[in-house]
């Protein structure tokens, strides 16, 4: 079985893209859509998660996929109506087969009778409902007919008209008509006519085409499917018409017939047939490994930092004396920034994988909630990195449960505040200014914003007495340890919620805010860097050592002015702009760099926006310049440093540290806690140790340092 | 740059006593192990050279925040970011001044990539796995635990050194710890 460890692998790879195809065609077939190239779409995928289950003895998730697959076959072609009710259990048989996707794949067992539910419905739908079929509903001679595992069989004799005319392909690919009437022969009796019409004259004759058709006359028990079957292997070389000429049924079964020469079904699924399947497209990808592209990609961030190297060494070169090396280097530059470009563009994915999940979410704790539910996505065709793709899968799913069990009201609810009974969540991304902004947003409730406000005040959230804007108190949701939740459900509600989601959203560079209407409505705004592998990032340097700010983070950079400085009694420095008092951090005091710059009047203060402390100054001795730098883990080879996101590589091939500004504020403040301590016990001490650089530092002050610092700037 | 320095450093180490260790023991390969030895001060320590990856000259690091002292920055190894422990400093002997003589063996331990900062490399040792001598459990300062055998070469004491136990708290634990 191992042999074949390979091959599942790829196998499942196609499920799970096969799947997340699933979800979006029947997505697309729930809103209403009769395009008929959906049911194809979806019926195709069955068919080939089937073919694979069958070849590596998945025998559950083979029969599953088979009944599931009778049921979209009957649906293509119309004997079976598309109903709301039929698709909702698409629906529940696309969660049972991914769920049995998902055991096959990590070799875990489920019951015997796993989703038997869901397939007792499939049969019922298959035998029962027919008679709702539009076209059979006028006819329905016997509803038994229809009740055959495949299709409708008749029980006496029925004459089927065949139309059948080769073309020069059908010989070219080895098959030969003679064969085709041998097997009709074992179905029922046979009578062929052939037309001549097309056959020229002896002497125009070519030899490699073919001139004749027939139409033939089979009367036989066998179903309509059985025989096409004789046609399988030559549908796409011939043109062919099957007609039953006995009931009215005529009709709906030449519908049936054309549906199907586009894509032929396979009853009895044999692998490779389903490859022999029409629907051939032309190959636009490949499929790649994944540690190769990595590869890649690490390869050309070192020959980013080569030329940086390069253009740096030489870039006091007189273009006199060498113009056509300065010349090489510029374009040098130009084609690595490019090549950068390109291999980053092979990471790129849709966002569609991710948000594929996340309509099953929606349905399973809609159901689960007592809720109605309606998720829209847009912009799904939005591209990011990979790396970021793995991790928004998570901040997404939390933000939606959120939506379901606190945003959105419950039925009656809604219905009492003049709302529609369903409730609406929609979910959006796009690529705005280099970053990827993900939007939830649903028309519930929004923010109880004084309940939040009391609970934020009885957990010591915020000071006693503050009185914090709208905008604060809704981005309070988000504080650790938060949650309105007055009971706690097994949906939300564990009170670890949000913070650990804009925890883990900081983590990835990118930040994540909500905006509430009272009884209209919340929407949480989450944007991403495109990529985890490159950013843009100011060079800084503080005393000897550089260190890189991400350019996504800096508002401005400025050298204060000495009135424009002010201390609060507890050691912090401000800076006053433009009528705001911002927090300044030392940064050399921090990471205990020598022969920095302490003085911040001396100093460079670069103004950072920082989730948890709004925008905040770091000091620094002077900035070096701005770069796009290959982000680096730290991690791989090291513990993780507070303070120090990751790292990257400069021009002269030394490393610098990528600087966690969320950290360094919480340091900062921390710090300022310990001096404070410190303080104390000089005081009764009366010891002087050397620690502070100031003087005339008044003795402690309340730990509301947090609630001094400006509001964020909105 | 410093690749220059770093080639040569690469190479000169290697070859040179290979040669005649080897040849006695090449007959009883079985129980052998050869051992990388490198020198701090007047003591000598070796490690496995099946971690051993490369030896370069000292290079500037860069100095990584709040780290213990023997942590001296973090050095770019064709891409990869690898940090550098101080031997000696690990040993509670003072901070190594760094030259460009002085030598950063570069080895694996477990899929981590460390650096050792060591004043020089001297050999390449060829033992058998009974020549390995227990550590006498006689000082209880608990570096010792750091030691996994001693072994005798030309009458001059080597001990091995059990890389994973010595920086185990730099490169093992991950994450976890806040601030």
């Amino acid at each position: 079985m191992d042999d074949y460890a390979q091959f599942k692998v790829t196998y499942f790879a196609e499920c799970t893209e096969l799947l997340a195809d699933v979800e979006i065609q029947l997505s697309e077939l729930s809103t209403g859509s009769d395009d008929p190239e959906v049911l194809h779409a979806i019926f195709r995928a069955v068919h080939s998660i089937k073919a694979g289950a069958g070849a590596f003895k998945f025998t559950q998730l083979a029969k599953f996929s088979h009944e599931f697959e009778a049921l979209l076959d009957r649906m293509r072609d119309g004997r079976i109506a598309v109903t709301e009710e039929g698709v909702n259990l698409l629906f529940r048989a696309s969660d049972i087969l991914s769920d049995m996707i998902d055991a096959a794949e990590n070799e875990t067992d489920l019951d015997a009778d796993f989703g038997h539910q869901i397939l007792a419905e499939i049969s019922q739908m298959i035998s029962g409902r027919t008679d709702s079929t539009p076209i059979a509903a006028a006819t329905d001679d016997s509803p038994a007919e229809d009740s055959a595992t495949s299709t409708p069989e008749p029980q006496g004799p029925v004459t089927y008209h065949i139309s059948f005319a080769p073309k020069a392909e059908l010989f070219k690919h080895a098959n030969e008509p003679l064969l085709i009437v041998r097997e009709m022969k074992t179905l029922g009796e046979v009578a062929a006519t052939p037309k001549l019409e097309r056959l020229p004259t002896l002497a125009k004759m070519d030899g490699e085409e073919a001139y004749i058709a027939w139409d033939f006359e089979l009367i036989t028990t066998a179903p309509l499917e059985d025989v096409e079957e004789v046609f399988e292997f030559v549908t796409e070389d011939c043109s062919l018409d099957i007609i039953i000429a006995q009931s009215e049924q005529e009709q709906e079964n030449e519908a049936g017939t054309t549906a199907s020469t586009e894509a032929p079904p396979s009853p009895t699924s044999n692998a490779p047939q389903a490859s022999k399947s029409p629907v051939a497209t032309k190959v636009t990808s490949i499929r790649v490994d994944l540690d190769r592209i990595d590869r890649l990609v690490n390869m050309v961030g070192e020959l980013v930092i080569t030329q940086s190297m390069l253009s740096q060494q030489t870039n006091d070169l007189p273009a006199d004396q060498f113009p056509n090396m300065v010349r090489g280097l510029e374009e040098l530059a130009l084609h690595t920034r490019e090549l950068q470009e390109s291999v980053m563009a092979i990471r790129m994915q849709a966002v569609k994988s991710v948000f594929s999940r996340m309509p099953r979410l929606v349905r399973e704790l809609s159901a689960k909630l007592g809720k109605k539910v309606q998720l829209t996505t847009l912009g799904e065709n939005t591209e990011v990195d990979k790396t970021v793709i793995e991790e928004i899968s998570d901040p997404i799913t939390h933000m939606i449960r959120n939506s379901l069990d606190h945003g959105l009201e419950s039925t009656e609810e809604r219905i009492a505040a003049g709302k529609s009974e369903t409730g609406n969540v929609t979910l959006s991304a796009e690529h705005r200014g280099g970053r990827i902004v993900i939007t939830i947003s649903d028309d519930g409730r929004g923010i109880n914003r004084e309940r939040v406000l009391s609970i934020a005040r009885e957990k010591g959230l915020i000071a006693e007495n503050a009185t914090p804007g709208d905008d604060e108190i809704d981005n309070m949701i988000f504080a650790p340890g938060f949650s309105t939740a007055e009971k706690v459900t097994d949906v939300s509600g564990r009170g670890v919620g949000m913070d650990v989601v804009r925890r883990n959203i900081q983590a990835l560079g990118g930040r994540v805010s909500i905006q509430s209407t009272p009884g209209k409505g919340s929407r949480f705004v989450m944007t991403l860097p495109l990529t985890l592998a490159v950013m843009d990032g100011m060079i800084v340097q503080t005393g000897g050592a550089k260190y890189v700010i991400p350019i996504p983070n800096i508002v401005e950079s400025m050298r204060p002015d000495k009135s424009t400085l002010k201390r609060l009694p507890n050691g912090q420095n401000l800076v006053s702009i433009r009528g705001q008092y911002i927090p300044l951090c030392p940064l050399h005091k921090i990471f205990h760099i020598e022969n920095a710059i302490t003085d911040p009047a001396k100093a460079l203060v670069v103004l950072v926006e920082t989730e948890e402390y709004g925008i905040t100054g770091i000091i620094v001795d002077e900035l070096i310049g701005q770069q796009q730098v290959v982000i680096k883990s730290l991690e791989s080879n090291y513990k993780p440093v507070t303070g120090i996101s990751a790292a990257t590589i400069l021009g002269n091939g030394k490393v610098a540290p990528i600087l966690d500004i969320e950290a360094l504020f919480r340091i900062s403040q921390a710090l300022l806690r310990s001096e404070i301590d410190q303080l104390d016990q000089q005081n009764t001490h009366t010891d002087d140790p050397h620690h502070l650089n100031g003087t005339g530092i008044t003795p402690p002050l309340t730990r509301g340092v947090e609630s001094h610092s400006p509001s964020s700037i909105g | 740059m410093e690749a220059v320095d770093t080639q040569t450093a690469t190479t000169a180490p290697a070859p040179p006593q290979t040669g005649f260790e080897a040849d006695d023991e090449t007959t009883a390969r079985h129980g052998t192990q050869q051992f990388v030895t490198f020198a701090i001060g007047a003591e000598e320590y070796a490690v496995d050279i099946m971690q051993v990856r490369e030896i370069q000259a000292w290079t500037e690091v860069t100095v990584l925040p709040n780290q213990p002292k023997y942590m001296r920055g973090v050095l770019n190894l064709r891409g990869i970011i690898v940090p550098i422990f101080d031997l000696r400093c690990r040993f509670n002997q003072g901070e190594t001044t760094a030259t460009p003589v002085h030598v950063v063996v570069i080895i694996a331990v477990g899929d981590r990539i460390i650096g050792i900062l060591v004043d020089r490399v001297s050999d390449i040792l060829t033992i058998d796995a009974s020549e390995i001598r227990a550590v006498p459990d006689l000082d209880d300062n608990g570096e010792s635990d750091h030691i996994i055998g001693l072994v005798t070469a030309e009458e001059r004491m080597v001990a091995l050194l059990d890389t994973a136990s010595l920086f185990k708290h730099e490169i093992i634990e991950t994450s976890a710890d806040d601030l």
